[in-house]
């Protein structure tokens, strides 16, 4: 055993964790909000401002 | 909270300045500096090398002009797929959106795998034994880790990628200003290297092989619209950012080259894994190889961060639209991120990365990025026809058009030839499947999408319609 094959198992580890902190994370939220909130996102809203404060000001 | 939820609604971020588009080009494409342009040199030499650096660097000057006007008026996440949606049609728009998702998470699984073998490197340069490294573990804490970060927040993803990415280039500007002869003597020595048969092994059709490879000075940097809908500024940051990114991806390139043919000769620059590294190691400088050794590592997790980052995009805008399921059109309420779809692509990157040798994995990402392009002069001629330059605001508009479409185009035709030449089977394979998902797409698929939703932008008619 020499200090790759430490860094071997820590990277196991670490990447373990990185997994866990997404999925309980995943969990909660899709547990905590709607769905319809989740997926509530819409294409081009800013567009459509930034657009009609154009007109108003022509 | 449920008050909230029935009058707010939640969207990505808009966060980033032009500094994170560039680091988001850059930082995708500078690994095809470290590694894999050299094997244009294989093909053809390294004047070949050179010639496709410079034709590719056309191609990509012309793809980012026009990826530029286009999406500093379709600032939307989906980048080229949402172009395609809104100027070609839904059956083009479902193609180019699924060409977006194959060629980043290619590429993210190739940059994972190279991670591993540079892990296993420096294991071995430090003494371990060579080969009894266990590369899985460090490639999934590469993809692992990056998804953790982008599945945190867009601002801290791209910031990581800005420092990254800087210190990546440095390296090749630091190694270029070191052995170019300017403050020490040169180690370079192209007249000897290039003259006689090495100078063009293959002759002109060495240098059409070529342009396969030169593409990897470049690949990715149109991946910079699939921050369009997370810029404080889409018109003048996309444009901006995607404009700076390729001359900075042209200087580089052309510096790396020089460097390179200028200390080892082509049979062995052709082949070697990680040139720009192994050209520091030459130069003798014990500071210039932990440096570049730095560089390549850095390129590397800059490349495979961009890569979830727009393919996590293209996947949630498709999933928005109705393309895909609409499961994968959820934002993240506290970190703004497009989470379902960052955590859906992690195990596809993962099969990839630990099942599939890595020249297959790279040349499916190529020819969907090479397809990707192929649609762009369809897609501007389109554009300015529809849509005039006087009846809609850009950001930015391309100068001499058509000739940009048309020089961009008869590239990609060129570049197809070259692929063709060496990857045959995969070429027809991938437009197999893609003719394969467009049925699937066409007969069944479509009857889902959310038809009246998908056209956002404030637009006129366009013309003759």
């Amino acid at each position: 055993m020499d200090l790759w094959n430490y860094l071997e198992y820590a990277a196991w580890a670490a990447s373990f964790l990185f997994g866990l902190f997404i999925v309980i994370d995943w969990i909660r939220t899709d547990s905590t909000y709607s769905e319809d909130f989740l997926t509530s996102s819409r294409e081009g809203e800013l567009e459509a401002l930034t657009e009609e404060q154009h007109h108003h000001r022509g | 909270m449920a008050q909230a939820q029935t009058t707010e609604h939640v969207g990505l971020a808009r966060v980033l300045g032009p500094a994170h588009i560039w680091a988001l080009g850059v930082g995708i494409v500078l690994v095809g500096e470290y590694m894999g342009w050299n094997f244009s040199v294989g093909k053809g030499g390294a004047y070949a090398a050179l010639m496709a650096c410079w034709f590719a660097g056309i191609l990509y000057t012309c793809v980012a002009m026009i990826d530029s006007e286009v999406t500093s008026t379709v600032a939307a996440a989906g980048g080229q797929y949402t172009q395609a949606k809104h100027i070609v049609g839904p059956l083009m728009a479902f193609n180019v959106g699924l060409y977006l998702v194959f060629a980043y998470t290619m590429l993210e699984a190739a940059n994972a795998i190279t991670f591993g073998f540079l892990i296993d490197t420096v294991a071995t340069m430090s003494g371990h034994e060579a080969g009894s490294l266990d590369q899985r573990p460090f490639i999934i804490l590469a993809i692992m880790f990056l998804a953790w970060l982008n599945y945190r927040g867009v601002l801290a993803t791209l910031t990581f990628n800005l420092v990254i990415t800087a210190i990546a280039f440095t390296a090749v500007i630091v190694l270029f200003l070191s052995t170019s002869g300017i403050f020490t003597d040169s180690p370079l020595r192209h007249t000897e290297l290039m003259s006689g048969p090495a100078a063009m092994p293959y002759g002109w059709l060495g240098v059409l092989a070529a342009m396969h490879f030169g593409l990897w000075y470049y690949l990715g940097i149109e991946g910079t619209t699939q921050a369009a809908e997370e810029v404080r500024s889409p018109a003048r940051s996309l444009p901006f950012g995607t404009l700076a990114g390729v001359m900075t991806l042209a200087i580089a390139a052309t510096l790396t080259w020089y460097v390179c043919s200028g200390l080892m000769p082509w049979e062995y620059l052709g082949q070697a894994g990680v040139p720009l590294f192994d050209a520091a190691r030459l130069s003798g400088s014990t500071f210039l190889m932990v440096f570049l050794g730095i560089g390549t590592m850095f390129a590397t997790l800059a490349s495979a961060n961009g890569c979830i980052n727009d393919a996590s995009r293209a996947w949630f805008a498709m999933g928005r639209d109705r393309y895909l399921p609409g499961w994968f059109g959820a934002v993240h309420p506290r970190y703004r991120t497009p989470y379902r779809a960052i955590i859906f692509l992690v195990p596809i990157a993962l099969i990839f990365a630990l099942g599939a040798p890595i020249d297959q994995v790279i040349t499916f990402s190529i020819l969907s990025g090479l397809l990707e392009y192929t649609f762009m002069p369809l897609n501007i001629i389109l554009f300015r026809r529809k849509w005039p330059l006087e009846s809609i605001n850009r950001g930015y508009e391309h100068p001499f058009h058509p000739l940009p479409a048309y020089v961009l185009l008869g590239l990609c035709g060129m570049t197809f030839f070259a692929v063709f030449l060496g990857y045959g089977t995969q070429l027809v394979a991938m437009i197999a499947f893609y003719i394969v998902v467009s049925l699937w797409f066409h007969f069944w698929r479509y009857r889902f999408v959310n038809r009246g939703a998908q056209f956002t932008m404030p637009w006129p008619k366009p013309r003759g319609y």
